[in-house]
């Protein structure tokens, strides 16, 4: 019978463009959908609306303005990305860097991931309808753009990490703000839990939905908390440790089932082991010199050089091919955000609309990361 | 000198002992507020007046501008009230700068939508994309001119009241499947076609609920129904079907005025705005303002079934308690109730994040609806054997 009536009814695909302009690409993606009512059929992403040619630019920038431009690439990861620059520089030249600018490079790093996940939490709500989380997350995350605007003077595109170590020396009452910090998220989060987590609806909405198997996500080179929740141990401060990395312990936030609500249960808890990481090095940050002294024009010696870094959105990898000269032959980024945006045909097909935007947000895509 | 003195006698002897106007001024409106004599004597000078004819049609005219002004009004209350109660949640001010505490800032948006151009897209249905915004708002007029607002302030007292109600409110659907279909842009389609499966779907239930409480009453009249609660309110009467009826009306009711957790038709991260992207300046402002209102008609539907209307809190014949509570004007027992159930449905709003549409029809189709007519049953089988107070 049901059969009958549905062979009966001539039904006709349409397509629509979710974007450049819409709120829940957040920014300016288009994504074209073919569409069967409300199911999705086909997604086919459209990028290159912010490619501002960053890596051509950074051809023509000595080794110190590179990292000018990463910061702009994703915005809410500024000091992940150039701490990327910065470590590959380093390790060009041979530079060991003090034992100071390490802890307060992962410190910087851990609360760039903490701003990061809060704007994301907060995006999160968003785009399922609950408004109110988005002002929840950002009044916290004000807390953390307080504490970079003292140490560098920016609240969003921050430049504080230079090859050979940091612009200025930390603000005297940076550890007491991050101490602060701390207390603060301990309340708050679990507040967080009450409010979004256990909401039925919102688990109705999460839970085997999008679900990305862990084969797709390394084939896919899905990253980040996003890879992680299916499964693919794929944390580079785990694998390869940088910075400070290997005198912290913390644990891999590591799901199997691949869903949508397993990607957000491994942001938040994310948060956690970032305050952990937090803890065990605000009051062991050493003495010592902010930088090692550099030549003022760095010369990279010819040949390739890599490094990756865990960002809020997954690994970030900077590939610097040199000659010799000073600045860099060709620069190239693998960002996180570009590689997960592609599994969203395939984990998306089938779905609503709805739910493409609940897997979306869990992607936690950032446009100009994407288009670079 | 003698301006003291009289400051000294003012109090005992004018406004005490002599008021010539107090009195007449009770008589006509009563301790509790009765309305019904105000609006006997309008009713009764005019028709002393005018021929008959001409006083029915002065009647109307009174009761029409009464309820414009009040319409008018209810829309920027809400919004003000709305932006405010959201903001708070939201741990922020809100509209704080024009006016005192941003009072005037719903005034100044209401004059920004008015002199706002109404466009009509190019490939728009233009009769209908113009119709749309008119129904809706003639809907929610209809729906607002058969509540009773206190004791005697009661534009038609209809015998089949509650029933007019719900049924000229659901005349909005047509509105919106109108504005998305017309408005030719795939999103409002979208839109419009969610938006009527779920009102359409709630009614149900919304219906069902209010039945179950019509069943104790025995009549669809509003001031039947509200005088059939004098020795209390229904939801402390009715006990356990009545509460569970309430629950279910709120959520329906909910569901009816697409608002969230309920708003899949403006889905604004999904849809943009839903049915009424296209719509701009007064037009938009009267999808606007209908949503409110529509929000204020459910929430004066609940208050008068479930919570007695105007009716003060009574408790059987505790008769120095009943007087005590008559002694609060019925209107601000109407408006304290409507305010209470409208917060309600804003704290809703605020905390709770959208369903989705399949997600949404099995709530109303497979937990609902069933519950509903249950409990329906229930209480016929209450109200057979007399276990209601």
């Amino acid at each position: 019978m049901i059969a009958e009536v549905e062979n009966s009814i001539d039904t006709k695909e349409y397509f629509i463009n979710m974007g450049p302009q819409h709120p829940s690409t957040h920014g300016v993606l288009r994504l074209v959908l073919t569409l069967d009512g409300e199911i999705i059929k086909k997604i086919e992403p459209h990028i290159g609306y912010v490619h501002r040619s960053i890596e051509k630019m950074c051809e023509k920038d000595s080794y110190q303005q590179i990292v000018h431009l990463t910061d702009r690439m994703d915005y809410l990861s500024c000091h992940i990305n150039n701490e990327a620059v910065c470590l590959a520089v380093e390790s060009g030249l041979g530079i060991e860097v003090p034992e100071r600018v390490k802890v307060i490079r992962t410190i910087l790093d851990e609360l760039t991931r903490i701003s990061s996940h809060l704007l994301w939490w907060g995006v999160m709500g968003m785009d399922l309808g609950a408004l109110t989380t988005f002002f929840y997350g950002f009044r916290d995350r004000e807390i953390i753009t307080d504490i970079f605007e003292e140490t560098c003077g920016a609240r969003l595109t921050m430049n504080y990490n230079i090859p050979g170590g940091l612009m200025n020396d930390v603000p005297p009452q940076f550890s007491k703000r991050i101490k602060d910090l701390i207390i603060h998220l301990k309340k708050k989060l679990p507040e967080y839990d009450t409010l979004l987590t256990e909401n039925v609806i919102f688990m109705e909405r999460t839970k085997g939905i999008g679900i990305l198997s862990r084969e797709d996500a390394i084939s896919y080179g899905v990253t980040g908390p996003a890879g992680r929740a299916s499964g693919f141990a794929c944390d580079i401060r785990k694998v390869n440790p940088y910075s400070a990395y290997r005198q912290v312990s913390f644990k891999e936030i590591l799901f199997h089932e691949g869903d949508t609500f397993s990607r957000y249960k491994a942001r938040i808890l994310e948060m956690w082991e970032s305050i952990s990481i937090l803890e065990q090095l605000v009051d062991n940050i050493p003495e010592g010199d902010f930088f090692t002294k550099t030549k003022a024009v760095i010369k990279l010696p010819v040949g390739e050089y890599f490094q990756r870094v865990e960002t809020a959105r997954g690994e970030l990898g900077v590939y610097i091919i040199s000659d010799g000269k000073k600045n860099p032959y060709r620069v190239k980024f693998r960002s996180p955000g570009f590689s997960n945006l592609f599994v969203l045909n395939q984990i998306a097909k089938g779905c609503k609309i709805a739910d493409l935007v609940a897997i979306m947000s869990t992607l936690d895509l950032v446009i100009p990361d994407i288009d670079r | 000198m003698e301006t003291l003195q009289l400051f000294k006698i003012l109090p005992e002897k004018i406004y005490f002992q002599n008021i010539p106007y107090l009195p007449g001024f009770r008589k006509m409106v009563g301790w509790n507020l009765d309305f019904s004599t105000l609006t006997r004597n309008i009713h009764d000078s005019l028709f002393s007046f005018f021929s008959p004819g001409l006083a029915s049609a002065a009647e109307m005219v009174i009761i029409g501008l009464c309820f414009l002004t009040f319409f008018a009004l209810l829309g920027l209350i809400l919004v003000y009230a709305e932006r405010k109660v959201c903001a708070f949640f939201q741990l922020r001010l809100g509209p704080m700068r024009v006016g005192f505490w941003g009072t005037a800032q719903t005034f100044a948006d209401f004059i920004k939508l008015l002199l706002k151009e109404p466009l009509t897209t190019k490939n728009a249905d233009k009769f209908l994309f113009n119709l749309a915004p008119f129904i809706v708002i003639v809907a929610s007029f209809m729906a607002v001119a058969a509540i009773p607002f206190a004791k005697g302030l009661h534009a038609v007292d209809l015998d089949i009241g509650i029933f007019f109600i719900t049924a000229v409110s659901s005349i909005g659907v047509v509105s919106i499947l109108l504005a998305g279909w017309s408005s030719n842009n795939k999103y409002s389609l979208i839109g419009a076609i969610r938006s009527g499966a779920q009102i359409l779907s709630y009614e149900i239930s919304a219906g069902l609920a209010l039945l179950t409480i019509i069943i104790l009453t025995g009549s669809l009249q509003l001031s039947e129904i509200i005088e059939s609660q004098r020795t209390g309110w229904w939801i402390f009467k009715g006990h356990i079907p009545a509460i569970i009826a309430f629950v279910i009306y709120m959520i329906a009711g909910t569901a009816e005025t697409n608002r969230g957790p309920f708003d899949i038709a403006e889905a604004e991260s999904e849809l943009t705005a839903g049915f009424h992207t296209e719509y701009s300046g007064i037009k938009f402002a009267f999808f606007f303002l209908a949503e409110f209102v529509n929000m204020f008609i459910v929430s004066a539907i609940a208050a008068t079934v479930f919570f007695g209307g105007w009716m003060p809190f009574h408790i059987g014949n505790f008769t120095f308690f009943n007087h005590l509570m008559d002694f609060i004007p019925s209107v601000v027992w109407f408006f304290g109730k409507v305010s209470l159930i409208v917060f309600l449905m804003m704290w809703f709003r605020w905390t709770f994040p959208r369903l989705r549409i399949d997600q949404l029809l099995t709530l109303e189709w497979k937990y609902l609806m069933p519950i509903s007519l249950v409990n329906f049953l229930f209480m016929a089988f209450i109200s057979l054997e007399g276990w209601y107070f």
